[in-house]
């Protein structure tokens, strides 16, 4: 387990090789729900294989962003860039070959059972000339099998436990085969042990099938833990952005999070470690 | 980036080759196993829509006077002109019926979706109240057109209403706008039927909505519309599937959402359009049976959707045949029939499965 919880921390394996290509970047991006503006001014850059956390409070336009970066909302200004090319250019079903999103509380309508729903994943692999194939099928076994859902394959999503659900979705992702993947709280309403079940799969997305993910966390201990790098946003902003060592400073929890906390070094991992003091006030 | 010295199988090799799906293959069988029923059913509904009416015939009959067309018998009359096309209208009707309320609750995810909502019928009821009082028609083949631009410009107008919004068109809004658009819509035609006694006894005979009386040229009038609308039905049905997770995610895996919308918007307007034109509003059809059918499809609509359009025919000629028995010499309207056999069958459905969620 400890083993890719320091792959966001060990030495760049390639100091020689050129900087790694940004595969998505958010440029001067305001986003707005009609005249509310909810985020302005908005830059990222998001480089291939890289393994990024999003924190945050409640409300500072996490997911808004996301949805943004995953081209389901589109930008009152500024662009979101992907492989070079506008994405708001970019045919829908283009986008979902190469980019894979998981909204925060996705919802299977009642009696889809876990195979058909990560059947689904397939679709932007899928048209009128070229239905259902065996390349599929060997897809979505194996994204099943990988994610150990393969016994549970014939339960009906809505049946299964918070842990599994969320275990069945990200296998859906995986058989969607893009190289990036968002996932918008995907530990939300799990107990710890399964957060970390959870994030322990995001993890191998990364570290064993070499996707560039993009993760909005709560917890930040755990964000800390399983991410490269991380990117703090307040009020629409982002405030802060790089190692969860940069990012993760005593002044920075107390002007994020209106938190005074002690900052120590993770028994288990080394990453830094929040233990909160308390709530400052505004 | 440092590839783990995998504590686990590396992803592929240790995959099982087969997954044992037998549930899956089960789960297959089901569905074809429902669809080669309803495939009977729906063929033995059409023999007994032939065979049974009004006036008893014995079967030998009504199968020397299908068989040999030079019959100009009263019977064959009563089979070919009367029993026939009302056959084929209950056929394509239940079937639009059917398919535009699976259309209708995959579109809105909502359990208790129905055409209705977008004011289809509403408009159609309108537009016949204006045609009986204002024009003085008063056939069935003559309300046909009227009932068809209603239902259309009922559509319409509920989706501008809907998309009036900052947010554009939502199922949310449509259903919103169309209970609105609805209301206002039946308030008129109450209020034209109040001041005109002679509107009223024409409106009420298509309001109950009945197969009885409408001929072969009404079948012919409807059928383009209702092959276009079931063409696109089919062709909605994969989006639907992704809909169903949510627009979100529907949107991650590549669908055009607005497309996916429109696509079944037009379906939705020309099945309930053309069946609500053809035979009056016929309620409980677009409701039941997407429900009845999901409990062996499964929430795929490339089942669903042609499941609904048989099990909606089956039950609407079931309904039609039980209509002409119960109340000998007379009949009573396919409308009234399915009122009072749906509510129960309904509550039946419900109680027994936990079907009310989508
Ligand atoms: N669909 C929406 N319509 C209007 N406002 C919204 C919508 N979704 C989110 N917001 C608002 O945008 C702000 C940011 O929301 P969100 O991105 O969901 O925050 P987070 O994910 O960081 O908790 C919040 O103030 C929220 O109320
Ligand atoms: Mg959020």
């Amino acid at each position: 387990m400890t083993t890719h919880l320091s792959a966001g921390h060990a030495p760049p394996t390639a100091p020689a090789g050129p900087p790694p290509r940004v595969r998505l970047a958010a440029e001067g991006l305001r986003l707005a729900y009609d005249d509310r503006v909810v985020v302005d001014g908005l830059d990222l850059a998001l480089t291939d294989g890289s393994f990024t956390a999003i924190v945050g409070p409640n409300g500072c336009g996490k997911s808004t962003l996301l949805r943004a970066l995953g081209r389901l909302l589109r930008p009152a200004a500024g662009q979101v860039v992907l492989d070079g090319r506008s994405i708001a250019r970019t045919p829908t079903r283009e986008v979902a070959r190469v980019l894979g999103l998981l909204p925060q509380t996705p919802v299977a309508p009642s009696g889809l059972t876990v195979a058909d729903l990560v059947a689904r994943g397939r679709h932007p692999h899928q048209s009128w000339l070229r239905q259902w194939s065996s390349d599929d099928e060997a897809v979505v076994t194996e994204a099943l099998a990988w994610t150990d859902m393969a016994d549970l394959g014939d339960r009906p999503v809505d049946e299964l436990s918070g842990g599994q659900r969320q275990r069945a979705w990200i296998s859906m992702a995986l058989a969607q085969e893009t190289d990036l993947i968002l996932l918008d709280e995907p530990t939300t309403y799990l107990d710890l042990s399964h957060q970390i079940d959870v994030l322990e799969l995001v993890a191998r997305l990364h570290a064993e099938r070499g996707r560039t993910v993009v993760v909005v966390l709560h917890d930040l201990n755990l964000a800390a833990r399983y991410a490269q790098r991380l990117v703090a946003m307040r009020d629409g902003a982002l405030v802060a952005s790089g190692t969860p060592h940069e990012v993760l400073t005593e002044e920075l929890l107390a002007d994020v999070f209106d938190l005074e906390a002690r900052v120590v070094p993770d028994p288990v991992a080394g990453t830094p470690m929040v233990v909160p003091v308390r709530r400052l006030p505004r | 980036m440092s590839v783990p010295s995998a504590t686990r199988t590396p992803a592929g090799t240790a995959a099982p080759a087969v997954t044992p799906r037998t549930a899956a293959a089960r789960r297959t069988r089901r569905r074809a196993l429902g669809t080669l029923a309803l495939l009977v059913l729906v063929l033995a509904a059409c023999a007994a829509s032939i065979a049974i009416g009004t006036r008893p015939l014995a079967p030998g009959t009504v199968w020397e006077v299908l068989t040999d067309r030079s019959l100009r018998t009263e019977e064959a009359v009563i089979v070919w002109d009367l029993r026939v096309p009302r056959t084929a209208l209950g056929l394509m009707v239940g079937a639009s019926l059917g398919v535009a309320g699976a259309l209708m609750q995959g579109h809105t995810r909502n359990p208790l979706g129905d055409p209705g909502l977008l004011g289809v019928t509403a408009g159609a009821s309108f537009a016949v109240v204006l045609a009986i009082a204002l024009l003085g028609v008063a056939t069935p083949a003559g309300y046909v057109w009227f009932a068809f631009a209603g239902a259309l410009a009922g559509t319409v107008a509920v989706y501008l209403l809907g998309a009036a919004g900052r947010g554009g068109a939502t199922p949310v809004t449509l259903a919103l706008a169309g209970s609105t658009l609805s209301a206002l819509l039946y308030a008129l035609v109450r209020a034209i039927l109040v001041s005109d006694s002679n509107s009223l006894d024409a409106f009420r005979f298509w309001v109950v909505g009945a197969l009885a009386g409408r001929g072969a040229d009404i079948a012919w009038q409807v059928l383009p519309f209702i092959v276009a609308g079931l063409v696109l039905a089919l062709v909605n049905a994969p989006a639907l599937d992704l809909l169903g997770m949510g627009e979100d995610v529907a949107r991650g895996l590549g669908q055009r959402v607005w497309l996916a919308r429109a696509v079944g918007l037009v379906a939705i307007t020309l099945l309930a359009g053309a069946a609500t034109a053809a035979c009056g509003p016929i309620a409980f059809v677009g409701l039941v049976v997407p429900h009845a059918v999901r409990s062996f499809t499964g929430p795929a609509h490339r089942w669903l959707v042609p499941c609904a359009a048989m099990a909606g025919a089956l039950l609407l000629l079931t309904a039609d045949v039980v209509g002409r028995v119960i109340a000998r010499p007379g009949e009573v309207q396919v409308g009234i029939v399915l009122a009072l056999l749906g509510g129960p069958f309904f509550i039946a459905l419900v109680r027994r499965k936990r079907s009310a969620t989508l």
